[in-house]
């Protein structure tokens, strides 16, 4: 980050002081969380007032952290465990329907995420606001202050099931007509439920229980080692020598 | 008196004009359109779920295919995610690469956009020459990654290889053959850069072409003029980028305002447009094809000029050439490790817009230090426009629909994903 998206994360934090959760210092800039019941209210602030102007909100996605920094092969130590354990893990894409892990119980599961750009101070700005309750997570739409919004609201619930209060016309949107569920939740499988065929028979397109299994090649690791501080100080000395 | 309902008409998912797969629940008044509904999602293949089993470098093939006329730059948007998380320093000869390829890529979009919206609108020609040239582009992106479309070129620390020494040529055939084969192979006897060459002299004189048959023409410009206009603040509130928003006369182009790869290196102007029309997007997009061809000379002559490596030479990320991993034991650790495990990214969160030619196309990557993205969002820039076809169609008349899908430049790989 630059010294004056660091200024600016600063300014955020001072602004929005009771507003916010914290400010992270991403790599592209700063990433506010905000606290939900004021994210309609923050929002109106970035949009509206002269040092912020976000006249554009670019993208809105949700997020289900469940499992989040989970890996199916621990390689922090020495162990017996081979590679191809790893594969009977039961990380995403690894269980079907009926498997699927009961939702475990996780503080600030689901979240928006907005991406906000100012074209007046060329500048962007990622906003988080996680939904409170996990069974029926509901989150101020913002339609009402961004149009271009209403389908990334609606994609966002039909994906994650995440309620925007207020919108104005909250349908499902990239699924199929009368799905069930959510299709991008951890705990939904990647090999999906039904799936669709053509039956010669009865002369009509008819839905069916999916026949194939879930397979995942690669197992889930996560890796802390020094070989990112390398590649960094590697690429940091190649910018000094510029 | 007899009273007179709305109708309602389905327009798709099987209309030729309807570019692909969108179903449009049209609410009429007579020929005039009330309201328009796009029921989107009928190509939704779950990319970004898929991408959270896979390693990352196992999602780039993915990416040609979201919009799938502009390929390259999909992937770019998002290896440059990838490297922004992982903080590698691309090597500059492969960023001119990627500016190269992402201006080619510009041209074969807007070219496919042209042909086809020209198609749609009553003219026929248009779409023929347009595919001529999008052929000689297309045989770039064979030369350099031996696919024509699915290129997955691009790779986190650089580009798969190095542009080729020999132009490929079309061997003899029953149809290609003696005078009409030396015609065919004529700019293709030296390098890709030389053939580049030859491409980017001729290109000017061929958008003119184009121009002469559109530009003045009567009936393309009653099908375009004062059609679909969006004001400058129906721009910024639906979130709409690329010629849609210059179209509307906002100076604002990512290659310019946040350079990314190698544009703060090269001249090129950005053209806008007045009365955010149709129309006015067509120049738009005609200027920006001689732009992109203005890119692709400057490129050309710069890596004529500087040899040098194309990808970084880290083998937590890229793997190490075959003939080293022969003979070095660590070498082919790192290329085992790589193409079994593939490589950790440190946790944290990254936006990477590219300005593809459609506009802002972007990948948001979460990663919580796995080997695979927690979570994947691409922002398609299809998407956001087509969420404004209510407010933009309503009050036109139905052919008008047509011009206005064709001005959105929906591609439903993306919009879908």
């Amino acid at each position: 980050m630059s010294d004056s998206e660091i200024r600016f994360s600063d300014r955020l934090r001072e602004r929005f002081a009771d507003q916010i959760l914290r400010v992270i210092d991403s790599v592209d800039g700063p990433t506010v969380e905000i606290k939900t019941e004021c994210w309609l209210e923050v929002a109106r602030a970035l949009r509206d007032e002269a040092e912020f102007r976000f006249e554009q909100a670019v993208d809105l996605c949700g997020v289900d952290y469940l499992g989040f920094g989970e890996a199916e092969w621990d390689t922090s130590d020495v162990s017996g465990e081979g590679f191809s354990r790893g594969v009977e893990g039961f990380g995403p894409g690894r269980f079907n329907w009926s498997e699927r892990p009961e939702a475990a119980h996780k503080e600030q599961r689901y979240a928006v995420v907005v991406h906000l750009l100012s074209l007046a101070h060329n500048r962007r700005v990622r906003i988080r606001c996680f939904a409170p309750d996990e069974g029926l997570p509901v989150v101020a739409s913002l339609v009402g202050l961004w149009r271009g919004l209403n389908w990334f609201e609606r994609e966002a619930f039909d994906l994650f099931g995440i309620l925007f209060e207020g919108h104005p016309d909250l349908r499902r949107i990239l699924t199929d007509y009368g799905f069930v569920g959510h299709p991008f939740r951890k705990d939904f499988p990647l090999i999906g439920n039904v799936e669709v065929r053509y039956d010669a028979e009865k002369q009509r397109v008819i839905y069916e229980p999916v026949s194939i299994e879930p397979r995942v090649g690669v197992p889930r690791v996560v890796r802390d080692d020094a070989r990112y501080d390398q590649a960094r100080s590697e690429s940091a000395a190649r910018a000094a020598g510029k | 008196m007899q009273e007179i309902r709305n109708y309602t008409i389905n327009f798709g998912p099987q209309h030729p004009a309807a570019h692909g797969v969108l179903r449009l629940v049209l609410e009429l008044d007579g020929e005039t359109v009330m309201r328009a509904d796009p029921h989107v999602g009928l190509l939704h293949r779950g990319t970004e779920k898929l991408a959270e089993s896979k390693p990352y470098n196992q999602s780039i093939g993915y990416m040609d295919r979201l919009d799938y006329v502009s390929m390259m730059c999909n992937e770019h948007a998002y290896v440059r995610a990838i490297e922004q998380l992982l903080g590698v320093a691309v090597p500059e000869r492969a960023q001119v690469i990627r500016t190269l390829f992402d201006e080619i890529t510009r041209i074969l979009n807007h070219l496919m956009w042209l042909g086809s919206n020209a198609l749609d609108l009553g003219a026929m020609t248009l779409f023929l020459y347009a595919f001529r040239e999008r052929e000689e582009l297309m045989d770039c992106y064979e030369a350099v990654s031996g696919a024509r479309m699915h290129a997955t070129y691009y790779r986190p620390g650089g580009v798969y290889r190095d542009l080729p020494a020999q132009m490929p040529k079309y061997r003899e055939s029953p149809w290609t053959k003696g005078k009409d084969l030396k015609r065919v192979n004529a700019w293709r006897e030296g390098s890709m850069l030389d053939f580049l060459d030859a491409f980017t002299d001729d290109f000017p004189k061929r958008v003119d072409e184009y121009e002469t048959l559109l530009t003045d023409n009567r009936i393309w410009k009653q099908r375009t003029v004062g059609i679909g206009v969006v004001s400058p603040e129906q721009a910024l509130a639906w979130g709409m980028t690329g010629p849609m928003l210059r179209g509307s006369g906002i100076e604002w182009d990512l290659r310019r305002k946040q350079p990314y790869a190698a544009y703060d290196k090269f001249k090129f102007q950005i053209p806008i447009g007045k009365n955010g029309d149709c129309y006015d997007r067509y120049l738009v997009r005609v200027e920006e094809m001689r732009q992109s061809n203005h890119i692709i000379k400057q490129c050309v002559a710069w890596l004529r000029a500087n040899p040098g490596p194309v990808m970084v030479q880290n083998y937590k990320v890229a793997p190490p050439k075959r003939e080293e991993m022969k003979n070095d034991m660590e070498a082919l650790i790192h290329h085992f490790k790589l193409f079994t495990e593939g490589y950790s990214v440190p946790a944290g969160e990254v936006y990477a817009a590219v300005e593809a030619p459609k506009g802002e196309f972007g990948a948001y990557i979460i990663a919580d230090g796995a080997n695979k993205p927690f979570r994947l969002k691409l922002r398609a820039p299809g998407f956001a426009h087509l969420s404004a076809m209510d407010e933009i169609a309503t009050g036109h008349m139905l052919p008008d629909v047509v011009a206005l899908i064709g001005t959105f430049d929906v591609v439903f790989g993306e919009i879908d994903r």
